[in-house]
Formats: structure tokens, C-alpha cells, sequence
């Protein structure tokens, strides 16, 4: 279980999580629907250990692994390199497995430039699934990709059998998840 | 677009941006010096380029060049070296800024004339150029590497971190790559530095064998000629050696995508 007990985050004025607590499950695919600027990704950021907070506790079953927002690609790492920086060293192999997952097959020597906005955010994805951990947090993973592709990722991270919390807007995403938690704000609720 | 047609376009481009103002620069030049009819004043460019195939005959000359080049690019790589280092610790400890950012600014304010003398108490006369060449280019490169350090990508250097990149590996993919158009530049840019106040140093300090001492004996010996067949060595030299680095930069960004 993913604990949250009592979250307060604020930046300065604005108070973006307010004692929020919630018990999220550990298996499947959780979803976090709500519209823009409710706190979603602060609380994906607070689940990282990237966020800090001003009150509050949180436990997770191990590591987590985020995929940003943004994809924050590397300019300078080809396509292969950005999946295999994130492995350790006798995974390497792993490289065209990850690439593949997210479609990208043929594109290991691309650099991000040469990139989509749509293969940009599913190698994001790729590094980020590669990276692995006890739970993903993926933070609108598919933005800039193509419904039907979408669908066969989705269908493909089900697969590997890793828990994950996701925020999305797209119906079709929420309709592929074990469990869609409506939330609203800025205080982050759950509906 | 045909090879044919890409070559001569690269023929046009090297026509109108090296030779075009080259020929109308001596040409220029060759005029002013025919107006002024004195060599001793202003010789014209064939009297130079005579003099220059003269002093190139002799290995003397090749000694003197290769000389003066070693001593000044020894104080450019120190001072770039140095002034990397320095923004490295001055970025990363408030108080290593505090304390070393105002002796940087005050020796990017202290005329290099008044530096050449004051090395030249301090310091044997052959070593004060590559010094004088060192601390010009230093606050440069200390300077543009600092911004350059600042400049990196927080996003990055975040995702590093999610990614469980470590030091060594977050410095070698992000910040490295991050810092290296700023390396590039400086060193551009302090490389003229360190021809200009090299040579400053070595007419001050009158080392031997070395470029400078050539032009100060020119002076002495009203040699125009040779005044300026060695002002064109320095600036062969320090275009070359400016060309070169850029090669080396330009090689070493593209195999990086930079």
C-alpha cells in the first residue's frame, strides 16, 4: 500500500495539498483523473521524494520511479543511450526490449532533435519504465501519442506486472486502468 | 543539388568571405604605403612578405616562432585549466565564491602592463608571458564556465537524480555536456587574450628566443619591415592555433551532438 498520511504542501500563497491522506493499492494500474493545476503532479512529485512537504508522512512499499511531465531528454544521448544509462551494466542487452516496448524500434542512434514530440515522450516513458522500481509514477504519460499506440503500451506496462500510479486527462487511458480515483482541487481531493 | 553545384557554391562562399576582403585589404594597404613613400613608416605588403620569406630562411626564426607558441599556449592551457577549476569550486561552496570571486574580478581589472612588471619581480624573465597569457585567459574561462555551470538544466540534473544517475555519471552526462559551449567560447575568446598580453610580456620582459623580443628589436633598429613581418607571425599563429581549437571543439561536440 502507498500511505499518505496528512500532506500539506504549499508554495508560497497557494496551498496545493492540505492534510490530504489516502491509501492507494500496490498492484495494477491506479489512475488519478482531475483537471489541470490540481495538484496531480505535486502529488506524484511528493510520492518521488522529489517534492518536499510541510507536514505529513508518507510510506511507500520501496523505490519509485518517476516520468516526469515534461520528457526532460538529454540533447546529447542518442535514443539507445537514454535507455541504457538508466541500466546497470550487465542489463545493457536490455536496450531494444525497452526501445521496443515504447515502439521505437530503429530509432536507437536518433538524438531527441531528430525526435517526434510523440517518440519523445514514449522514450521518456521507455527510460523511465527501464529504470524501474517498486512502483511507477507516471505523470501524463501519453501526451503527444496517438490513441491506438497508447492502447498497445498501455496493454505492454500492464504486462510487466510492476504497480503503477498514473495522472491522466484521456478517457480512452482511464477506461485501460484497474482503478481511476477522481480527484479535484487545488487542495488536492479525492471525489 | 548536384555535387557540381555544391562546390562551386563552397568556392563562392570562400571567394567572398577570404578572398575578396584579403585582396582588398592589401590592396589597401599596398596604396596607403605608396601614398606614404616611406618604408620606415609604413611598409607595403610585398617589402613585408620579402622580409618574412627572409626571416623564414633562417632557424632562427622557426626556433623564435616555435618558442614564443609553446610559452604562450602553456599559459593559455594553465589558465583555462585553472580558471575551470576554479568556477567548479566556486560554484559548488558559497564561500570558496565569497573568497575568490573578487581576487578574479580584480585581476580582470589590473591593467596587464602592470601585471608584466609585477610577475617580472616575482618571476624569471622566460616565464613571465606564459604566466601574464595565464592569468588573461583565467578569469575568462572561470567566468564562463561559472555561467555555464548555472545555466545547467535544473529539469536535467533532477531527472539524474529520479534516473539514479550518481556523481560521477550526473557530471559526465549533464553537466559536462551542459558547461561545453561555454568552454568553447572562452577559450576562443581567451586565446586572443593570451596572444595579445604574451607578446606584451615578451617586449617587456625581453626573453630569448621570442617573438616579442624580435619586435622590440625592430623597434630598436627602425626596422619596420621586420616589425611587421613578425606582427604577421603572431597573427598567423594565433589565428591557426584559434582554427585548430575550434576544429577540436567542433570534433568533439559533434560526436556528442552539441
Amino acid at each position: 500500500m502507498i500511505t499518505l498520511e496528512h500532506i500539506t504542501v504549499r508554495f508560497g500563497e497557494k496551498t496545493v495539498l492540505e492534510q490530504f491522506s489516502a491509501v492507494l493499492p500496490v498492484r495494477g494500474i491506479t489512475a488519478l483523473a482531475g483537471p489541470s493545476g490540481c495538484g496531480k503532479t505535486t502529488l506524484l512529485r511528493v510520492l518521488a521524494g522529489l517534492q518536499p512537504v510541510d507536514a505529513g508522512r508518507v510510506a511507500l512499499p520501496g523505490r519509485a520511479c518517476l516520468l516526469f511531465q515534461e520528457d526532460r531528454l538529454l540533447p546529447w544521448r542518442t535514443a539507445g543511450e537514454h535507455i541504457a544509462d538508466v541500466l546497470p551494466r550487465a542489463r545493457r542487452g536490455e536496450v531494444p526490449r525497452w526501445l521496443a516496448l515504447a515502439e521505437l524500434e530503429g530509432e536507437a542512434q536518433r538524438y531527441p532533435a531528430e525526435l517526434s514530440g510523440g517518440m519523445g515522450r514514449r522514450l521518456a516513458l521507455a527510460r523511465c519504465l527501464a529504470c524501474g522500481g517498486e512502483v511507477l509514477l507516471l505523470d501524463e504519460p501519453f501526451t503527444g501519442v496517438d490513441l491506438p499506440r497508447a492502447a498497445r503500451i498501455m496493454a505492454r506496462i500492464r504486462a510487466l506486472e510492476v504497480p503503477v500510479l498514473l495522472s491522466s486527462h484521456q478517457p480512452e487511458i482511464l477506461a485501460q486502468c484497474s482503478q481511476v480515483l477522481e480527484v479535484t482541487g487545488p487542495p488536492l481531493q479525492l471525489r | 543539388m548536384t555535387p557540381s553545384t555544391t562546390s562551386r557554391n563552397q568556392a563562392g562562399r570562400i571567394l567572398q568571405k577570404t578572398v575578396f576582403p584579403l585582396v582588398v585589404w592589401l590592396g589597401v594597404w599596398q596604396l596607403a604605403s605608396l601614398w606614404v613613400g616611406k618604408e620606415l613608416l609604413l611598409p607595403g605588403p610585398l617589402a613585408v612578405a620579402e622580409r618574412l620569406v627572409t626571416l623564414a630562411g633562417t632557424g632562427e626564426f622557426w626556433r623564435t616562432a616555435l618558442v614564443s607558441l609553446g610559452r604562450i599556449f602553456g599559459g593559455f592551457f594553465a589558465g583555462a585549466l585553472l580558471g575551470s577549476a576554479l568556477a567548479v569550486l566556486t560554484s559548488a561552496s558559497p564561500w570558496a565564491e565569497c573568497l575568490l570571486a573578487p581576487a578574479v574580478k580584480l585581476a580582470r581589472a589590473v591593467p596587464v602592463a602592470s601585471f608584466i612588471v609585477l610577475v617580472l619581480l616575482w618571476a624569471p624573465g622566460g616565464w613571465v608571458p606564459g604566466i601574464i597569457s595565464g592569468l588573461m585567459v583565467l578569469p575568462v574561462l572561470w567566468a564562463n564556465v561559472s555561467k555555464g555551470i548555472a545555466q545547467t538544466d535544473r529539469l536535467l540534473l533532477e531527472a539524474a537524480r529520479v534516473y539514479r544517475f550518481g556523481r560521477w555519471k550526473t557530471v559526465a552526462l549533464v553537466c559536462l555536456p551542459s558547461v561545453f559551449p561555454y568552454v568553447s567560447s572562452g577559450c576562443s575568446t581567451g586565446l586572443g587574450l593570451a596572444w595579445k598580453a604574451g607578446i606584451a610580456a615578451e617586449v617587456l620582459c625581453q626573453p630569448r628566443p621570442a617573438i616579442g623580443s624580435q619586435v622590440y628589436a625592430a623597434k630598436l633598429t627602425l626596422d619596420t619591415p621586420g616589425l611587421f613581418a613578425w606582427t604577421a607571425v603572431v597573427v598567423f599563429l594565433s589565428l591557426a592555433l584559434d582554427q585548430l581549437l575550434s576544429l577540436l571543439f567542433r570534433r568533439a561536440g559533434r560526436g556528442a551532438n552539441l
